[in-house]
């Protein structure tokens, strides 16, 4: 999806960070597209971004309808507490914090991430339908501040799901063996250990 | 879905099914990401099909056909595209191709050429064109590359200009060609008889620029601009898809917006 979004934004690469006449770094440099030949590709890359928009929305939907029907939403949804929390869990990654609230399954900064992904998803679609059809969907077009707008929100959000999906490895990563065993094979294995504070110390390292 | 194995007392069996649930489960993940690899591998390489339908893989074209059918159902002849303020129109109007414009210069004498049908041939000249209520726009041109600009443009609506000349509207298309016929489009006959899609004599109240397609090109804010045809030759009409210069080259045909 982000590989055809890159062979079509390579037609129009307007977008940069900085101000005034000042760049601090362009959208994207020539050495980006060279090194994963995005260029010339504009009627490969739509073609095949209006194949995979089906495949994108149809998972976030399986996916959102599994949560619902399993009752797993409970877990990943943010509570009250979650916001306060959440910054805490950072705080320990970051290892400025020794200890972290404790949590069930998801912790506060993990329910926020996995929903707010959600969130992304449901923009991305809309977004991406205002530029579709800006005509046919002038109202949704106009929710989104209009077609120009639509189409920058369409880019930034596909570097929210970069940045996402490099914490999310690092931190599969740091979290180790058993934590991925439990991503692939949905389960989890404690020792069980009639010293509380050692248990303590594995669930938080096992969460991601 | 998670499971939590608790120590039962067999060390060995519980150690056996982790083992056990572990492989499977890894099997399960590699097996889905060959099957993966393999239907990318597959769906790169298909074969096109021929003429406008080529240009890009035949699966990635029947789904570019299916979106079509499925957004068609949201199309309406009064969902028109925004209209801006005259003020607001780009005095510099961007120029994005000259395919067609290079070969025939000879503009003075030119005529338009209505094809009713095969051997019904209406020539009709700009001053005739011109005759005709005249429409104008003011819209976000729409480039398939991405970019956009507020033009303005002023022409005779496609719809009016089909009653003026008779011609069938029941048809399923519109073709368009440049005198040379190096450049094409079809439009499907919604799409032309929208009350936005003119055919364009004026830009920013004054004749069409050379390079803008003088003396009569297409503006069809309901499609990307690779649709709007600069230096209309001929148009015809036919129950079949139109030959379209950059469907061939693997963009969608259908290019609504």
């Amino acid at each position: 999806m982000i590989w055809s979004g890159l062979l079509i934004y390579w037609a129009n690469d307007v977008y940069r960070l900085g101000w005034g006449d000042t760049t601090v770094m362009k959208f994207f440099p020539d050495s980006f597209y060279k090194a994963l030949s995005l260029s010339f590709g504009l009627a490969k890359g739509m073609a095949f971004h209006f194949v995979f928009m089906w495949l994108f929305t149809l998972n976030g939907v399986l996916y959102v309808l599994y949560t619902i029907i399993s009752g797993e939403w409970r877990l990943l949804l943010p509570a009250r507490k979650s916001f306060r929390e959440a910054f805490l869990v950072v705080l320990y990654d970051l290892k400025i914090r020794k200890t972290a609230p404790l949590f069930k399954k998801y912790n506060a900064a993990q329910r926020i991430a996995y929903s707010a992904i959600i969130l992304m998803g449901v923009g991305s679609v809309i977004t991406g339908l205002a530029i579709y059809k800006p005509v046919q969907f002038n109202w949704l077009c106009a929710l989104c501040g209009g077609y120009e707008a639509a189409r920058m929100e369409h880019f930034i959000l596909v570097h929210g799901y970069c940045f996402f999906f490099l914490i999310h490895i690092a931190q599969v990563i740091k979290a180790g063996w058993n934590n991925f065993r439990a991503m692939v094979a949905g389960f989890e294995v404690e020792n069980e250990t009639p010293v509380l504070s050692s248990k303590t110390e594995l669930k938080q390292n096992n969460g991601l | 879905m998670a499971f939590k194995i608790f120590k039962p007392g067999k060390e060995l069996t519980v150690q056996q099914q982790i083992t056990r649930r572990t492989v499977l489960s890894f099997m399960v993940l590699s097996l889905f990401a060959v099957l993966g690899y393999f239907t990318w591998t597959w769906l790169y390489h298909q074969p096109e099909l021929p003429g406008p339908r080529g240009g890009v893989q035949k699966p990635l074209r029947q789904v570019l056909e299916a979106n079509e059918k499925i957004f068609n159902k949201a199309f309406s002849g009064n969902h028109l595209a925004k209209t801006f303020p005259v003020e607001m129109a780009a005095k510099k109007v961007r120029v994005n191709g000259n395919i067609g414009l290079t070969n025939d210069n000879d503009t003075a004498n030119w005529q338009l050429h209505v094809v009713r049908n095969p051997g019904d041939t209406l020539l009709v000249s700009l001053s005739e064109i011109k005759k005709l209520p005249k429409t104008e726009v003011v819209f976000d041109f729409k480039c398939v590359e991405g970019w956009s600009q507020v033009t303005r443009w002023a022409g005779v609506r496609y719809r009016d200009f089909a009653a003026f000349c008779h011609l069938d509207t029941t048809l399923n298309y519109v073709g368009f060609t440049t005198p040379d016929g190096e450049y094409y489009v079809g439009i499907d006959m919604p799409s032309a008889m929208h009350p936005q899609t003119l055919l364009c004599y004026e830009m920013n109240g004054q004749p069409l620029p050379m390079n803008q397609g003088y003396p009569l090109r297409m503006i069809i804010p309901v499609k990307y601009g690779i649709k709007s045809l600069k230096r209309i030759g001929t148009i015809y009409l036919s129950s079949e898809k139109p030959k379209d210069y950059w469907a061939e080259r693997g963009y969608d045909y259908y290019a609504g917006l």
